[in-house]
């Protein structure tokens, strides 16, 4: 119970286990710990950093998509206002042929009227001419006459 | 101690059990269950963190080092909590305490009979098996944690420093005499405390589990049951204290009023 030399073996003991575990236990120990806290502080680090690029892209992906839509929009308008335009155009173009099929029409009818006349009008003065011939002839020589007749035929022509 | 321990009856058991293997005579005799036990128990702590310290690595921990790395990272808080200096010395210390004391209290859960009992069949008269109840082993290291206190304030300090907090504090330069009184007996209780403490705990609990084991046969289990697992609390809690007052004392020698 008292007090005696044990004292002195025990402070030597402990000195040398302090000593072993300051040297040769803590250092590595501890060093894992903290390697391995970085560790996963990096990885965390890193992952958010992966989840921020792919947000990132996301976003860009986006943007990409609505371009796109847009741009295909702008198309589709483009092409349909054009194929109105076709539409418009050759319904102009059609009017206009039919207008001027009509004209020509209009202006071969009305030459076609103005021969018929002139032939009718000829037939007619020669059916008069022979008319006034016969009825003449009796009492009109030709040849004393041939200047009114020439002048009457003129003025029916 | 040696005539005592042939009284017959429940005082010879009682003095017998609590009787250390002792050599020499006087000052010089050695307590060599204590030196024995505690000399083990200390290698034991050191084999096991060496085996995990040398296979400790960064990636995936095994089972020894999450154990073993539970405990530093304890020891580490615990430092960290109440020092703020640098120190490389204080956290290894605090786990050493911290283990080896466990380890020695963790002696007193053994059957009280069992190690004597081995111990007399190879004709070892007495054996005292739980380092923490010889005065010698808690008087040792709080007076190791003492020197270290004593050392660490003339460091940081310088002779100067110590001195002038011995003596001008805390009533001013014109107490001198009662500061230096206070001061000496505030110093010296720390190692006294601490060691008293802890032998006083365990040497308390041995003696509980001595007296059981005098009780009835069918008594026993009923008594020890319980008083071990209290134990069990009591004597992680004692080698707690150790290291966590040694982490204070430490600091409060590193700190400069």
């Amino acid at each position: 119970m008292s007090i005696n030399a044990t004292l002195i073996g025990q402070m030597i003991t402990f000195a040398l286990l302090v000593w072993f575990t300051m040297k040769y236990i803590w250092p590595p120990l501890f060093d894992s710990l903290e390697e391995r806290k970085k560790k996963i502080a990096d990885g965390l680090a890193a992952a958010e950093k992966g989840q921020e690029a792919m947000q990132l892209a996301e976003k860009k992906a986006k943007g990409v998509l609505k371009e796109a839509k847009e741009q295909s929009s702008e198309i589709v308008n483009l092409a349909q206002k054009r194929a109105n335009e076709l539409v418009e155009a050759s319904k102009e173009t059609a009017k206009k042929e039919g207008e001027r099929l009509i004209l020509v029409a209009k202006a071969q009818i009305e030459q076609e009227k103005q021969q018929a006349k002139e032939s009718l009008r000829k037939e007619v003065s020669a059916l008069a001419l022979r008319a006034a011939e016969q009825i003449l002839s009796a009492e009109i020589d030709k040849t004393k006459h041939q200047d009114l007749l020439s002048k009457i035929s003129n003025q029916l022509g | 101690m040696a005539t005592e321990a042939h009284a017959e009856g429940a005082t010879g058991y009682i003095i017998h059990h609590l009787t250390s293997l002792t050599v020499g005579e006087g000052f010089w005799a050695l307590n060599l269950d204590t030196l024995f036990f505690s000399a083990v128990l200390g290698g034991l702590f050191v084999w096991f963190f060496k085996m995990a310290a040398d296979k400790a690595t960064a990636g995936v921990p095994g089972l020894v080092q999450n154990f073993v790395e539970m405990l530093i990272e304890f020891v580490d808080t615990q430092v960290k909590d109440s020092f703020h200096g640098k120190n490389k010395l204080i956290a290894p210390l605090a786990l050493t305490i911290f283990c080896w004391v466990f380890l020695w209290n963790f002696m007193d859960l053994f059957p009280v009979d069992i190690l004597p009992l081995i111990g007399s069949l190879m004709g070892i008269e007495y054996l005292r098996v739980v380092p923490s109840t010889d005065l010698n082993a808690t008087f040792a290291m709080s007076i190791s944690v003492f020197c270290l206190i004593i050392f660490y304030s003339i460091k940081v300090k310088g002779p100067w420093g110590f001195a002038k907090e011995l003596m001008f504090q805390p009533f001013g330069p014109w107490l001198l005499p009662f500061n230096l009184l206070l001061k000496l007996v505030e110093e010296i209780a720390k190692p006294i405390s601490l060691a008293l403490r802890l032998f006083g705990n365990l040497y308390a609990g041995e003696l509980i589990f001595i007296l059981i084991a005098l009780l009835p046969c069918y008594l026993q289990p009923v008594l020890s049951f319980p008083w071990a697992i209290f134990h069990i609390l009591i004597i992680t809690l004692q080698a707690f204290i150790f290291m966590v007052l040694t982490i204070v004392y430490l600091s409060m020698a590193h700190e400069d009023h």
